[in-house]
């Protein structure tokens, strides 16, 4: 897809082996194994409940695997060795409803990870802050609370406040699902700058047409499992198994792309 | 003697003055109930003096000290009502008071439940033809009546630790008698604990009763935030 | 005695009735009312200081723990506060020689009976942080400790206050049993007042005695709802709505 790509170095941000995961009866993930390179981006889609979200938990270790192994880097995020707060900063999650800190404004939101995680004074930390809502195009909302803000805009804030972290990866679980259709172009939007911008991105979604063109691959998950995976162009125009070709066109029947 | 030897002594007579708490228990909470479900009524369908007048009961008794509403009606008032030939008991005094109060907490409960029924069920009702108060008695009052449950089940258990404050009118219930056990005996600690378990074993009984009563009577979809007093 | 203990009672057959009420006005707001002050400032306080650490436990600690303080609550809740200060007062005293001032006996029952309440406020606000919060927090990077300080704690703190301001009107009133030891709060003083001036007065004025105490008692409710209802729009996070009902 895109030329650069080709002649990056071997630089291996992310490497997730043959992870499991179960609750209660429900084996949701089974062995689900990938990796990414520096500046890649790569989309998830597939039927719900098919474990896409609880994957990206699993990185981050939001949700603990029971069984696999995930890198960051050289680092082995799943070994007991590492300090997993000193990981999470290293990597961003936007997730599907926001979770912006209800009692902070914008600014503070995007700030208090600097602040209270890398323990960077306030001053350095709010001109940062400031920096990164202009990238997502909301400087002038710096003072209003999350309950002031649309769908949209309190997730590009949210995008905002990880990035202020300077993540290697940023991990997105469905960031336009739970929006009204008008607001999510403004998301995908900053999502297709950052891409452009050379973040490595693994995104978990269902909006076909930034799938199409930004991404890498595509990775199509079912019953806690890749099916398949692929570059994008290849991906849509001749999908090699019955069940994804099955899911495309149920999707383009929906979402029309 | 022992202090299972003491208590096993004195427990026939507290087990008396339960009984004693018990009525004042089971007659503040029935006259609250009644007084407190015409309160919330006049203060949600009632003309505006009715409201009004519903609303400033209601802060008052909610605004003061149960202690001092007893007294009102122990001490205060018997002087004017005798006058018109009018004698209370202590047991009624007792009752009047707690109940009048408990009548104010049950009615913002009640006023609770009965707004938070969609007014779809109104007009669902007025729709078929059920006049104002026929509306309110088939259809507002047995939901409301179901989603009060769990702050009446609160309120119950608040009236039986209120009933202890008829021990400022000398009534004969658990606390004053284990009053005067306490100091007959000299083994005041040892009494004031006793008397303590039979609050604490009498709550739980009542809870755990209420607990099933809920299950019982909950319709699927059918819930209230519990309100406190 | 009586002469000594209320000199502006002394009144011989010329004072006003009118007068009257207004000296006991004066006295009951003179003597008893900085002593319920004190008292409900006090309870609140050891309510706050004991009730918060145990929501804190209930919340995040180990199970052994958080069954003690269930335990605890469920003790504090389901004995009347009456029998807790009758304990504390009279049974330390008689059966162990402990004697309590009367204020202090009083303080530590109703403020333990307080600190029960109090942490039940503390725990229903904490665990109404949605989940998504402390998520979203840790994947910052934040330690468990950081997220409960920086995030949780201070949307908890806002959403305790409208059932705290109920706990404030609960320790008012609660503080009336103290008389039942002796201590000359606001409830104690204007029984006094009305066993003596009876014989002053009548037996009617008894009720207006009374009606005077109630009147103090609706004004401490008042202000104080008035100045948490204040510290609440203070603190308003603009668009944000509390859950709950605000019960008055």
């Amino acid at each position: 897809m895109n030329e650069s790509q080709s002649t990056v170095t071997n630089d291996v941000i992310l490497k997730v082996e043959d992870l499991h995961k179960s609750y209660g009866d429900n084996h949701v993930l089974r062995g689900v194994s990938l990796q990414m390179q520096r500046g890649e981006t790569k989309v998830i889609i597939g039927p719900s409940g098919t474990g896409k979200s609880t994957l990206l938990r699993c990185i981050n270790q939001l949700s603990v695997p029971d069984q696999g192994r995930v890198w960051l880097g050289d680092k082995e995020i799943t070994s007991h060795h590492e300090n997993i707060n000193s990981i999470r900063a290293e990597i961003g999650f936007v997730f599907q409803s926001f979770n912006l800190f209800t009692h902070l404004n914008a600014l503070a939101n995007v700030r208090i990870g600097p602040m209270k995680v890398k323990g960077m004074k306030k001053k350095a930390a709010t001109t940062l802050a400031m920096e990164e809502l202009e990238r997502v195009g909301l400087s002038d909302k710096a003072d209003a609370y999350p309950a002031e803000l649309s769908g949209g805009q309190q997730q590009r804030v949210s995008i905002a406040r990880a990035l202020a972290m300077f993540p290697q990866l940023m991990l997105f679980d469905e960031p336009t699902s739970a929006l009204d259709p008008e607001l999510i172009g403004e998301v995908l939007e900053v999502m297709v700058s950052l891409a452009n911008d050379g973040m490595t991105m693994l995104v978990v979604s269902h909006e076909m047409g930034f799938a199409r063109s930004v991404s890498d691959e595509i990775i199509f998950m079912e019953s806690g499992g890749i099916l398949e995976q692929g570059p994008a162009e290849d991906f849509f125009t001749s999908p090699k198994e019955q069940r994804t070709r099955e899911f495309l066109s149920k999707i383009t029947e929906l979402y029309g792309d | 003697m022992g202090f299972f030897q003491f208590a096993w002594n004195i427990l026939p007579e507290l087990l008396e003055a339960t009984k004693m708490t018990l009525w004042i228990t089971a007659g503040s909470i029935a006259l609250g109930f009644v007084a407190g479900i015409f309160l919330a009524l006049g203060r949600v369908y009632g003309p505006r003096p009715i409201r009004w007048l519903t609303g400033g009961y209601i802060q008052f008794f909610r605004g003061t000290p149960l202690l001092v509403q007893l007294l009102v009606v122990y001490y205060g008032l018997p002087p004017y009502l005798s006058t018109l030939g009018i004698r209370i008991s202590p047991l009624v005094a007792a009752i009047i008071g707690l109940g009048l109060n408990s009548a104010a907490y049950q009615a913002e409960y009640f006023r609770g439940a009965v707004q938070s029924i969609k007014s779809g069920q109104m007009m669902a009702a007025r729709a078929v033809g059920l006049n104002r108060v026929k509306s309110i008695a088939y259809v507002i009052l047995p939901q409301a009546l179901r989603l009060v449950i769990p702050s009446w089940s609160n309120e119950l258990i608040y009236s039986i630790k209120y009933s202890s404050l008829a021990y400022f009118v000398s009534l004969t219930e658990l606390t004053f008698v284990g009053k005067k056990i306490a100091l007959h005996t000299a083994r005041t600690f040892e009494t004031y604990i006793i008397v303590a378990v039979i609050y604490l074993v009498i709550v739980l009984i009542v809870s755990r009763l209420l607990l099933t009563l809920e299950n019982r009577v909950r319709i699927p979809g059918l819930g209230a935030p519990v309100e406190h007093r | 005695m009586v002469r000594h203990a209320f000199p502006s009672l002394t009144f011989g057959r010329y004072t006003s009735s009118m007068s009257t009420i207004w000296q006991s006005l004066e006295l009951l707001i003179v003597k008893g009312l900085p002593t319920t002050i004190l008292l409900t400032l006090g309870l609140l306080g050891t309510g706050v200081l004991l009730g918060f650490p145990i929501a804190f436990a209930q919340v995040y600690g180990y199970r052994p723990l958080r069954w003690l303080c269930r335990g605890y609550e469920q003790l504090f809740r389901g004995i009347p506060a009456l029998v807790l200060i009758l304990i504390l007062h009279s049974g330390l005293a008689r059966s162990f020689n402990i004697l309590l001032p009367a204020f202090t006996s009083a303080l530590i029952a109703l403020g333990l009976r307080s600190s029960a309440y109090q942490s039940q406020i503390f725990r229903g606000a904490i665990q109404s942080v949605s989940q998504g919060q402390m998520m979203a927090a840790r994947a910052l990077g934040m330690s468990k400790i950081r997220a409960i300080r920086y995030i949780i704690l201070p949307q908890a703190f806002r959403l305790s206050i409208p059932p705290w301001t109920n706990e404030y009107s609960s320790v008012l009133k609660d503080t009336s049993l103290a008389s039942a030891i002796g201590v000359l709060e606001l409830t104690k003083q204007g029984t006094l007042i009305f066993t003596r001036i009876q014989f002053v007065m009548g037996v009617k004025y008894i009720l207006v005695i009374l009606i005077l105490v109630a009147f103090v008692y609706l004004v401490l409710t008042y202000i104080g709802n008035a100045a948490l209802g204040f510290l609440e729009n203070q603190l308003r996070i603009p668009g944000f709505e509390m859950k709950g009902k605000v019960e008055r």
